[in-house]
C-alpha cells in the first residue's frame, strides 16, 4: 500500500512536470550562436562582423606570398621550385583567374551584411551609416579587383535565394559590361565618400581617402582601356562584357582627375606625400614601414604583431647573409627594373659597365655606379655595396684575374687560393650571387620594400606587422598626372608629377613639354615597383603584348631604349660584381661590372591577347549558360 | 590474432581480385587525326599555339576538350564513338576560321565510329613559298617567296619575316638560339626574300641545327611558318 501512494506521487510530480507547453520546454535559445539581431546589436560586434569581411579582400600582390611580387620580369625568383617564373614561355589563360564560388561567397555575405545592418533596430544611425559605407567600399573594391581580372562579370548586389524548386534559372545573371562595372565602383564611391570619416588618420578602415583612391584608380583604368583598347580590337566582345568604347575615355579621364583632386586639395583629409627623413633613399623606404606618421598611406592591409595576423615578407626576402632565420634572399630586382631609374638629370642610361672601346670601367666604391641616380632606386632595392639594417651586405660574384680569367666558389663565401697567394681567402659574396644557388642574390639585388627592419622581423617566432599599401598618396598624385596628360593639361600633369619626383631626389622640374606617354609610363613603373600594379597598367594600356612578346631578349635589347614603354622585358638579366685581382695594376681592389643572364631564366613571358581578360572556368559557364566566353581563348 | 605477412598477402590478394570488374571502363580508342590544310597543303605553326576544341554531344555540361596543333600542323586525339563538333576558337591560328552570324567560330561535325583522318581545311592569310635553307660557313641562310590568299577587305599586312634556329626541332620565337628579322615594310619583292643568321656556339657541340621561317602578319597573333628543316654543317 505504502509503494503504491509512493508510486502514485513520483507519478504526480512528473505529471505537474509536463504541464509546460513543448514550445516553452524545448525552445531554448542557443547560447553559442548569436541570431542576426544580436548580432547587429552592439556597434563593437558589428565591428567584428565587418573585420572578417576586411580580412578578405583581394590584391595582386599580398605580403603574405613573396612569389605573387616575383613575376614580370621585375625580378628573379631566387627559390629553385619557383624558377618556373623564368623558365615558361607565357602563361595559361586561366592564369590570375577568381575562385568563382569563394568570390561571389564573399559578395554575397557583404550583401547581406548589408541588408542586415541596414534593418538592425539597435544600431545608433551614425554608426549604422559608417558600416553600410564600409561595407558598401568593400563590395566595390572587390568587384573593382575581379573587373581588372575578368572584364564584366554578374554584378550581384542583393543577396540571392535558391527557392529549391528545381529551376535555378532566375538565378543565372549575364556578364555586365565593363564599362557598367567601371560605373559601379565610380557611382559607389561617390554615393558614400560623405558616409566616411575624412580623416587621414584612417588607414585599414575604409575613409574618404580611400574611396575617392579608388574611384580615382578604376576611372583611369576605365579610361586607358577604352582609349588604348582601340589598338587591339580583337580583345573585345560584341556584347561589352570586355572592351570599352573610346567615345568614353574623356568623361573617364575628368572622373579620374576629380576624384584625385579632391584628395589632393585635402577635403578627404591631411594627405600628403611622405617626407620625415633627410635622406631621400630612406624616407621613401620609411614611407612603407611607417605606420604612425604617415600622412601618405590612404587604405592599408595592416598587419599587428602577436594578434595572429602578421606576415612572413622579410624573412622570405631578407639578405640572407647574417639573416634573422638561414634563409630570405627569395626576391632579387632585375637589372631590367635597376636600369630604368632614372639618372638626377633626368635622362635615361644603362648602368656604365664598360667605356667607349670596349674595356670594364673600375670603381673604387662597390656602389659607385649606382651614384647619381633616382632615390627610389636605392629606397626600393638593395644594392651591392649598401647596407640593410646596418650590416652591408655581401654581394660579389667572384674575383676577375689579370689573365682574363674568374675565380670563384660555388658555395657562399667559398675559399680559394688567390694566384702569387699561399692561404685561402674569400672569393665570392656570403649574399652570392651563385648561378642557381636558391636564397643568394642572383640578379645581383635584393628586394628593400617592405623588408622589416625591426629586431625579429625576420624570424619565424615574431615576424613582421609592416602593412601594404593598397592605395597611398603617391599614386593618386601619378593617377592626376596621367589623366590630366590625356585630357591635354600637360602643364597639369607636370606639377604633379614633380611633386613625385622630387621626392624621390629628381629636382628639375620636367616642363610640360617633356610629359610624353613614355614618361607617365616610367614614372609609375618605378614609383610602384612591387605593389602589384604593374600587371594591371600594362593590361589597360595594351602594352602587355608588346613588351612581353615572347622573344628573348639580347643584351643590346637591354640597353637601348630604357624609358620606352614599349620596351621588351621577357627575361630578367642580372648585373654581377667582381674585384679585380691583378697586384701590378693600379685598378688592383676595385671593381667591375658584368651582365649576365642567370642561366636558370631559359622562358620568355609571352603575353597572348587572351590574357588581356583571364578563362572562366568551363564549370561556370555550364552552371550558368549566359556566360559568355572571353576573346581569344 | 597476430597480423602475419599471410594475413596482410591474402587480403591484398582477394582486393586485387575484387577491383578487376566492371568499374573500370575501357580506355577511348578511336583516334581522330589529320592536319591543318589549305589546298591540300599543310599549314605549319608554332608549337603549343594553335588551340582546338571538340565538344562531345549527349552529356548534360558543357566543356571543351581541347587540344592544340602540332608544329607540322597536325593533331591526333584518342576519343570514344560518338558525335562530336569541332571548333577553332575566334582568333587563334594565321588563318581565318569561319565564323557564324553571331560571331561565334563555325563548327565542323564528326561523326565518329572508327578511327578516322580529317583534315582541316582553313585560308591562310599568306602562304610561305619554295622555302630554301641551307647551311654554311657558320650562316644559315633561307631563300623563300610570300603568296598573299586573302586580298581585298579582309587582307592583312606582313608585319616582319624572320629565320628561327634551334638546337631542338621546336623553332619559334620562344624557342630559338638565333633569329634574323626583316620588318614587312622593309621587303621590296614578296616573290624573292632571303634571309641570313649565324649560328652562335652550341653547347654541347653539335653540328646540326634546326631552322625554319616565320611570317608574322599585322595584327594577328599567331605566326605561319614553312616546315622544320634539319640541316648539317
Amino acid at each position: 500500500m505504502k509503494k503504491i501512494f509512493q508510486f502514485i506521487l513520483f507519478a504526480a510530480v512528473l505529471g505537474a512536470g509536463s504541464c509546460k507547453k513543448d514550445k516553452d520546454f524545448l525552445d531554448v535559445k542557443p547560447i553559442s550562436i548569436l541570431d542576426n539581431e544580436s548580432a547587429f546589436s552592439d556597434p563593437a560586434q558589428v565591428l567584428s562582423i565587418l573585420g572578417n569581411l576586411y580580412n578578405r579582400q583581394l590584391d595582386f600582390s599580398s605580403l603574405e606570398d613573396w612569389a605573387t611580387f616575383a613575376d614580370f620580369s621585375e625580378s628573379f625568383p631566387s627559390e629553385n621550385g619557383r624558377a618556373y617564373i623564368v623558365q615558361r614561355t607565357g602563361w595559361g589563360y586561366g592564369e590570375w583567374g577568381i575562385n568563382w564560388f569563394d568570390s561571389y561567397a564573399y559578395i554575397r555575405e557583404l550583401n547581406l551584411f548589408l541588408q542586415r545592418c541596414e534593418a538592425a533596430p539597435n544600431l545608433s544611425a551614425g554608426d549604422k551609416k559608417r558600416f553600410l559605407a564600409e561595407a558598401r567600399f568593400l563590395r566595390a573594391n572587390f568587384y573593382f579587383e575581379i573587373t581588372k581580372r575578368l572584364g564584366g562579370v554578374p554584378l550581384i548586389t542583393e543577396p540571392l535565394l535558391y527557392d529549391f524548386k528545381g529551376d535555378p534559372g532566375y538565378l543565372q545573371h549575364p556578364r555586365a559590361k565593363e564599362s557598367e562595372m567601371y560605373d559601379f565602383v565610380i557611382s559607389e564611391a561617390e554615393s558614400i565618400k560623405n558616409d566616411l570619416p575624412a580623416d587621414a588618420n584612417v588607414k585599414s578602415r575604409a575613409s574618404k581617402g580611400a574611396a575617392l583612391a579608388m574611384e580615382s584608380r578604376a576611372a583611369l583604368y576605365a579610361a586607358s582601356i577604352a582609349k588604348y583598347g582601340a589598338t587591339t580590337p580583337q580583345v573585345a566582345l560584341p556584347g561589352g562584357e570586355v572592351g570599352i568604347p573610346a567615345g568614353m575615355a574623356n568623361d573617364y579621364y575628368t572622373k579620374a582627375l576629380n576624384a584625385a583632386k579632391e584628395i589632393i586639395d585635402g577635403s578627404a583629409g591631411g594627405y600628403a606625400l611622405y617626407n620625415s627623413k633627410p635622406d631621400l633613399a630612406e624616407n621613401f623606404y620609411g614611407l612603407f614601414l611607417d605606420k604612425n606618421n604617415n600622412p601618405e598611406s590612404i587604405f592599408i592591409e595592416d598587419f599587428k604583431l602577436k594578434s595572429g595576423k602578421v606576415h612572413y615578407f622579410t624573412g622570405w626576402n631578407q639578405p640572407r647573409y647574417g639573416a634573422e632565420e638561414e634563409e630570405g634572399g627569395r626576391i632579387n630586382p632585375s637589372l631590367n627594373l635597376v636600369e630604368s631609374f632614372e639618372k638626377l638629370d633626368n635622362t635615361y642610361g644603362p648602368l656604365p659597365v664598360e667605356d667607349g672601346s670596349g674595356n670594364p670601367i673600375y670603381y673604387a666604391n662597390q656602389s659607385d655606379i649606382f651614384e647619381g641616380r633616382d632615390a627610389r632606386l636605392s629606397g626600393t632595392v638593395i644594392l651591392p655595396g649598401t647596407a640593410f639594417k646596418g650590416r652591408n651586405v655581401d654581394i660579389w660574384a667572384g674575383y676577375q684575374l689579370a689573365d682574363g680569367s674568374i675565380l670563384t666558389g660555388d658555395d657562399r663565401g667559398a675559399q680559394k687560393v688567390l694566384p702569387g697567394g699561399t692561404n685561402p681567402v674569400q672569393v665570392v659574396g656570403f649574399d652570392g650571387p651563385i648561378n642557381a644557388k636558391e636564397f643568394t642574390a642572383q640578379s645581383g639585388f635584393y628586394i628593400r620594400k617592405y623588408l622589416d627592419p625591426a629586431p625579429g622581423g625576420g624570424s619565424r617566432g615574431t615576424s613582421s606587422e609592416v602593412p601594404f599599401q593598397r592605395y597611398r598618396f603617391g599614386e593618386v598624385l601619378l593617377n592626376a598626372a596621367e589623366a590630366a596628360f590625356e585630357l591635354g593639361q600637360p602643364d597639369v600633369a607636370a606639377g604633379y608629377m614633380n611633386q613625385v619626383r622630387t621626392r624621390a631626389g629628381l629636382v628639375i622640374p620636367l616642363a610640360a613639354g617633356d610629359i610624353t606617354f613614355d614618361r607617365i609610363v616610367h614614372e609609375r613603373r618605378v614609383e610602384l615597383a612591387f605593389e602589384g600594379h604593374i600587371l594591371y597598367d600594362m593590361k589597360r594600356w595594351r602594352l602587355a603584348t608588346k613588351v612581353w612578346d615572347g622573344n628573348k631578349m639580347t643584351e643590346a635589347d637591354l640597353l637601348s631604349n630604357i624609358g620606352k614603354a614599349t620596351k621588351r622585358n621577357t627575361q630578367p638579366y642580372a648585373l654581377w660584381p667582381y674585384k679585380y685581382h691583378n697586384p701590378s695594376s693600379p685598378n688592383n681592389g676595385k671593381w667591375i661590372y658584368k651582365i649576365v643572364l642567370p642561366s636558370l631564366v631559359t622562358g620568355a613571358n609571352n603575353f597572348q591577347l587572351g590574357n588581356y581578360y583571364s578563362f572562366i572556368d568551363d564549370n561556370v559557364r555550364s552552371n550558368n549558360p549566359k556566360i559568355v566566353r572571353q576573346p581569344n581563348q | 590474432m597476430k597480423i602475419t605477412y599471410h594475413h596482410i598477402i591474402i587480403l591484398v590478394t582477394a582486393a586485387a581480385f575484387m577491383s578487376c570488374k566492371k568499374d573500370n571502363y575501357d580506355p577511348p580508342k578511336t583516334k581522330l587525326s589529320g592536319k591543318l590544310v589549305y589546298q591540300g597543303e599543310a599549314i605549319q605553326v608554332e608549337y603549343d599555339r594553335v588551340p582546338f576544341q571538340l565538344y562531345q554531344y549527349g552529356f548534360g555540361k558543357v566543356g571543351a576538350i581541347g587540344g592544340t596543333f602540332a608544329p607540322d600542323g597536325s593533331y591526333s586525339m584518342l576519343l570514344f564513338n560518338g558525335d562530336y563538333k569541332f571548333v577553332i576558337p575566334n582568333d587563334q591560328g594565321p588563318f581565318v576560321w569561319k565564323k557564324t552570324a553571331s560571331g561565334a567560330p563555325d563548327s565542323l561535325s564528326i561523326n565518329l565510329k572508327g578511327n578516322q583522318e580529317l583534315d582541316i581545311e582553313v585560308t591562310p592569310y599568306y602562304m610561305l613559298r619554295n622555302a630554301q635553307l641551307t647551311a654554311g660557313g657558320g650562316k644559315i641562310s633561307g631563300s623563300f617567296a610570300v603568296e598573299q590568299i586573302i586580298t581585298g577587305a579582309d587582307a592583312k599586312n606582313i608585319e616582319r619575316v624572320s629565320l628561327y634556329i634551334n638546337k631542338t626541332q621546336f623553332v619559334s620565337g620562344a624557342n630559338n638560339i638565333a633569329f634574323t628579322d626583316i620588318a614587312g615594310s622593309s621587303i621590296t619583292d614578296i616573290g624573292n626574300i632571303t634571309l641570313e643568321t649565324s649560328v652562335p656556339a652550341i653547347v654541347p657541340a653539335q653540328n646540326y641545327v634546326f631552322a625554319r621561317i616565320g611570317l608574322k602578319i599585322a595584327g594577328v597573333e599567331d605566326i605561319i611558318f614553312s616546315p622544320v628543316q634539319k640541316l648539317n654543317f
